[in-house]
């Protein structure tokens, strides 16, 4: 990188800058673990209305069968059975989010070549941006980096709106994290041919794969093999968190913003994370569902870290147990550090959001006395948004939720914890904030 | 291998960036040692009790409040350090101790505990320490001594060693005896009083009278660059006091420069450097908007020049934090920063 790219780089104003902690694993290749002996597949992996099964107890499945339906006449996506074997039981089970949840679960049949069905081959240029659509909503592909949104709901857009072009995320800001890394190096056909379906099925002019700068062999790997007519770019972002969130490398690429709680479509854009493109490109052509993802399995007290193909709804102790976790104790992460989601069960199972698998031992943050703000203002500094988490955090400290919503844009905040991470006080910022939403929603729920 | 392991629950994030309250106090310190050291350097062992005395009351003063309160000793975050220190740093170097005293109790039980501690202050609380002493002891806070006195490292300056309620020793003629022609006055007063100006440098450097630690703009300086290089002084607050203070002075500096100090007089002399870096700095009574920051920091320097032309007092740079302090939270109600993506009235 030269000097004056060091002057010009792309990049949103504030965000912060943690450790990376990526060399664990970002140098590993992507291999396959061993098939679990049973699946948990929530039937809501996605934002919107959870699946409605379609078979039964006992019944035997084929890795690849849809088994839940999209809810009719709602944001919802098909699950596929995600291996071979019989259905054990449709009930509740821990769930990523700490509660449970009603669930698929099936047991692995041993003597099953664990071959994914597959459909008639389709060629998405003779496709109609219509078919498109429906098709990628038969494969079950939801937001991969970690929002779970549909990714079909994402290319269907109200007749005033139409898109110009496709942002493909690449930058894996939380650290720990590699499973977008290693796709973007080792899947880079499936990729481009994702941008180009997803492209078609907006009709977008154009797409710019954002990368940050810390992945600069991704770009190197990835600008050869472009297609001719130069209607995907890549360009490299500043390494900062949280720069892979759509807001800011929008931002960060185009130097617009998208408008306080809309969409990117309100500006003409449309969002997509590598590994949710990817997917596409390679499921979409033979008709495939969602059946499994690469994650991370990466931190503390583990021999074997790594990144890793695992079926959807593998539990985390088969994860731990391929990975040989040696630890006693240890902070159990779904995600990255900033944002990922605490595990309380080894039965909970990877979805597909699930980007990493992060253990916490050593590396974990021992949690200090929360001290009174000193109004240093660092939080200020930090938050991407521009909000003012210190105001924030007083009025929660007082209870004054209705406050941080109407006149401090508390639902602008998209708890990256920037805010939290930088606090020199350790007042757990942005948990306050996720409290305040919580008992802001019910209030309005019960107001009517 | 553990088939299942302890599992630790605790909210995201799960990482944390190194620095704390205890660690940015603790660098204050630091920077402010350099100081204590010229300032011993300069007044002698007569500053260096006024230092040990203005921080031992503070300290004992935070300790005695906490366990009144109940609550746990908060000594080791350095913030009661930090106010004894500038406490001291403002005060005249002959300043007696039984005074030095009761500003440290007034700058803690008054400044700080009173509003609730670390964080709640409104007020910088060493500079309310100081406002109180002002009015007190009007007479012993404008006590100044000479700098670089001969026997500064072996004998207490007179009124050092007041006792309780007594009247203070003059000064004025152990003064005239250490220095021949010692007038009794800072370089403020001199240009207030009689219209006439210390040259700049010998200002920029410090080697003047003046109070114990605000003599020196080099070395507070370089103090401040010290905090600003590990990012625990935020450069706007400096920067924009210094500013509001350059072009107020310039205003008047260029309309009669014959009347009226130059800009540089007036960033050099009194305590507007220490002020700038170590006083209207203080994060609890500032403003954290980035607007609300420079707005802060104009109407400081704004407030020094006024007074210090128009008012009947010298302590200009004191009063006007203070006024700033008060203004903080209206400032700051206007100047909420514009979030991303806002968008305008019409639309949402």
């Amino acid at each position: 990188m030269g000097l004056l790219d060091f002057f010009i780089r792309k990049t949103f104003p504030h965000g912060i800058h943690p450790p990376e902690y990526k060399s664990i694993t970002q140098h590993k290749k992507t291999l396959r673990l061993p098939f679990p002996e049973r699946v948990i597949l929530p039937l809501a992996q996605h934002i919107g209305a959870p699946a409605i099964p379609i078979v039964h107890k006992g019944q035997y499945v084929v890795r690849g069968e849809v088994i839940a339906e999209p809810a009719e006449n709602a944001l919802s996506v098909p699950i596929h059975a995600s291996v071979s074997g019989s259905v054990r039981e449709i009930d509740l089970m821990p769930g990523p989010k700490g509660s449970k949840v009603m669930s698929i679960v099936i047991d692995t049949d041993p003597s099953s070549p664990q071959i994914p069905v597959s459909g008639e081959y389709q060629d998405y240029t003779r496709m109609t941006p219509e078919q498109i659509i429906n098709e990628v909503k038969q494969t079950g592909l939801v937001g991969l980096g970690g929002a779970g949104f549909p990714s079909y709901a994402k290319m269907l857009l109200p007749k005033d709106r139409s898109i110009h072009t496709i942002i493909v995320n690449g930058c894996e800001c939380e650290p720990f994290l590699t499973t977008d890394h290693r796709i973007m190096l080792e899947k880079v056909d499936d990729l481009i041919r994702g941008i180009q379906i997803a492209m078609k099925a907006v009709s977008a002019e154009r797409s710019i794969i954002g990368i940050e700068d810390n992945k600069l062999e991704v770009l190197e790997a990835i600008s050869p093999r472009l297609p001719a007519d130069g209607r995907i770019q890549v360009e490299a972002v500043e390494t900062k968190y949280p720069q892979g969130a759509e807001k800011m490398l929008v931002k960060s690429l185009l130097g617009v913003e998208i408008p306080s709680r809309g969409l990117p479509s309100e500006i003409g854009l449309a969002v997509f994370n590598v590994a949710t493109l990817a997917e596409m490109g390679r499921l979409l052509p033979n008709r495939q569902g969602l059946v499994e993802r690469i994650i991370t399995v990466t931190g503390d007290d583990l021999a074997k870290p790594g990144n890793y193909v695992v079926p959807v709804g593998t539990p985390l102790q088969d994860i731990l147990d391929q990975a040989d976790f040696t630890g006693q104790e240890a902070e159990i992460i779904l995600g990255g550090p900033m944002m990922g989601l605490p595990v309380a069960s080894l039965e909970t199972p990877v979805t597909k959001s699930t980007g990493g698998v992060l253990i916490l031992d050593q590396h974990a943050y021992k949690p200090k006395d929360i001290l009174p703000c000193i109004k240093c203002s660092l939080c200020l500094q930090a938050c991407p948004i521009n909000l003012n988490p210190s105001e924030l955090g007083l009025l929660a400290d007082k209870r004054r939720y209705d406050v941080m919503e109407e006149q401090y844009h508390l639902n602008d905040c998209f708890e990256c914890g920037a805010c939290s991470y930088v606090c020199p006080s350790n007042i757990p910022l942005v948990q306050y904030f996720k409290i305040a939403k919580t008992l802001n929603r019910e209030r309005h729920i019960q107001n009517g | 291998m553990a088939k299942h392991p302890l599992i630790d629950l605790r909210p995201s994030p799960y990482i944390h960036s190194p620095l704390t309250v205890e660690k940015i106090m603790r660098n204050v310190v630091y920077a402010l040692l350099p100081l204590v050291v010229f300032s011993v350097w300069q007044f002698g062992i007569s500053a260096l009790a006024l230092i040990i005395v203005t921080t031992l009351a503070c300290l004992g003063t935070e300790s005695l409040f906490c366990r009144l309160s109940g609550k746990a000793n908060t000594l080791k975050d350095y913030s009661a350090t930090i106010t004894g220190l500038l406490l001291a740093m403002t005060l005249p170097p002959g300043f007696p101790l039984w005074m030095g005293a009761v500003a440290g109790f007034v700058a803690i039980a008054m400044g700080k505990t009173l509003f609730g501690g670390i964080g709640f202050n409104v007020f910088n609380p060493a500079l309310v320490g100081r406002a109180f002493v002002q009015a007190a002891f009007p007479v012993a806070i404008t006590t100044w001594t000479p700098a670089l006195a001969p026997n500064r490292f072996v004998e207490f300056i007179p009124s050092t060693l007041a006792l309780p309620f007594m009247k203070p020793a003059a000064t004025a003629e152990w003064s005239a005896h250490i220095v021949d022609g010692f007038s009794g006055a800072t370089p403020l007063a001199l240009m207030k009083f009689q219209g006439i100006m210390t040259d700049s440098q010998s200002l920029f450097l410090g080697l003047t009278e003046g109070s114990t630690g605000e003599t020196s703009a080099l070395l507070i300086l370089l103090c401040g660059f010290y905090l600003m290089w590990r990012k625990m002084l935020d450069w706007r607050i400096p920067a924009s006091v210094i500013f509001g203070t350059a072009a107020t002075a310039a205003v008047f500096y260029f309309y009669d420069p014959s009347h009226y100090p130059s800009p540089a007089f007036m960033i050099f002399s009194g305590g507007l450097m220490f002020g700038a870096v170590f006083m209207a700095s203080d994060m609890v009574a500032s403003p954290v908007t980035p607007l609300g920051i420079f707005i802060f920091g104009l109407l400081v320097g704004f407030l020094t020049v006024i007074i210090r032309l128009f008012g009947g007092l010298t302590e200009a740079v004191m009063y006007a934090i203070l006024f700033g302090n008060a203004a903080t939270p209206l400032i700051e109600r206007y100047t909420q920063p514009s979030i991303y993506g806002a968008r305008k009235k019409e639309d949402s």
